[in-house]
């Protein structure tokens, strides 16, 4: 038996081998280097991803210098709750030691993010105050230390 | 003679046809089944895989997910695109639902409906799924969105076109397009924080410890026996993504 190859094919397979070595040959150039390293993707991405800076510096870096501050918190209701949940990001602070690099919030309206009255606020989970009708000339820190806000101030 | 040559190599033929098309379908079988049920986990037992868990009960709807976010990664607080946000749901007694996001969360929520019309309400946190199966994944025509060993869902801005493609295919609405750098952006789970040894920034100031995240491959970490204790669900569970986003006590009510 003869395996029989009409002379057009062939013609057809020449072509079709340069069309293919030559897409071959631009992919070569075209690659990232990495790219395939892991998946189909450039593996020198994770790393670009993981080198991204940071700017919240995690909680026990902050007691590096406020240890007066970790003493009174975690005393009362709120020291479940991390420095940076309030204070925003504090990486720049801790370069600088500067108070302008840190947010201190004050104002009602802050504190009403948690504490103001809502159906949909799991009582159990957080005590709440209908704001509008408790001392509302008065700012929160005036009464309460929010290190400590169940001691009221003297 | 010739008739039966013929024959034969037909017979031949028919026998390689027969051969290859049943390989070809028992392969993807044997591949896709596994596939299919697992999710795609890559081998490697050392590296971390990770999953996330909210606790819908434990959200207050402080939105000091969604502020710290967009300030750990760089994303302007406006125009109003998010990594992750807050929805509040308030289901009224006629049972129409109400669901608002007013600047994702951040600026804070107030209840609009009157107290005596309102049948539930609650927080839903929402951020990337970080499916193991992506649909967003699979419709980059480049490869610039990927799935890291880790199990996160990473984008690689070199790459990326900035096609949208990928926000289409999202069900979950978690894509966007940066507004400064006009490529595709999403919840990175703060790799870089992960890489660090640092939590992500939404963890580390939820005031309630309503997010968690952990490696669901130690049996015994902390997100494991969570879900081992508590009835959690995933959103879209019917799409197939492989979503590694596990929420507790999820309503009916929420999309």
């Amino acid at each position: 038996m003869k395996f029989y190859i009409p002379p057009q094919l062939k013609r057809l397979f020449v072509a079709f081998a340069i069309f293919i070595s030559l897409f071959l040959v631009v992919r070569h150039f075209l690659r990232p280097a990495t790219f395939g390293q892991y998946g189909h993707y450039r593996g020198a991405s994770l790393e670009e991803n993981a080198a991204l800076p940071a700017h919240y510096a995690g909680q026990s870096a902050c007691f590096d210098c406020h240890q007066d501050i970790e003493d009174m918190k975690k005393l009362d209701k709120h020291s479940s709750i991390h420095c940076e949940t309030c204070h925003g990001p504090g990486l720049k602070h801790i370069e600088s030691s500067d108070a302008k690099d840190i947010v201190k919030p004050a104002g009602r309206e802050f504190c009403a993010k948690c504490h103001q009255t809502n159906a949909a606020r799991n009582l159990k989970v957080v005590f709440q105050r209908n704001l509008a009708g408790h001392n509302t000339d008065k700012n929160c820190t005036e009464c309460h230390n929010p290190h400590k806000p169940w001691k009221e101030k003297k | 003679m010739e008739r039966e040559e013929i024959k034969s190599s037909r017979r031949k033929f028919l026998k390689s046809a027969a051969i290859l098309t049943g390989a070809t379908i028992g392969y993807s079988w044997l591949k896709g089944s596994t596939f299919l049920l697992h999710g795609a986990e890559p081998e490697d037992k050392a590296v971390p895989w990770y999953g996330i868990v909210i606790d819908i009960e434990k959200c207050i709807g402080c939105g000091s997910c969604a502020a710290s976010c967009k300030q750990e990664n760089d994303v302007p607080k406006e125009p109003f695109f998010f990594r992750n946000w807050v929805e509040m749901y308030t289901v009224k007694n006629d049972g129409s639902v109400e669901i608002q996001s007013p600047n994702g969360g951040i600026d804070g929520f107030k209840q609009t409906v009157p107290d005596d019309e309102i049948f539930k309400a609650f927080f839903v946190p929402k951020m990337c799924n970080h499916c193991a199966k992506s649909p967003c994944e699979q419709v980059c025509p480049v490869g610039a969105t990927y799935l890291s060993p880790e199990g996160v869902v990473l984008i690689d801005e070199k790459y990326c076109l900035g096609c949208r493609y990928c926000i289409q295919a999202c069900p979950y609405g978690c894509r966007f397009i940066h507004p400064v750098k006009k490529v595709a952006n999403k919840c990175t789970l703060c790799y870089h924080r992960l890489k660090k040894g640092l939590d992500p920034a939404c963890m580390e100031v939820c005031p309630t410890g309503a997010r968690m995240y952990g490696n669901l491959r130690d049996k015994n970490s902390k997100i494991v026996l969570f879900l081992k204790e508590h009835t959690t669900q995933v959103l879209r569970a019917n799409l197939n993504t492989g979503s590694k986003l596990h929420y507790n006590e999820l309503r009916s009510e929420v999309r």
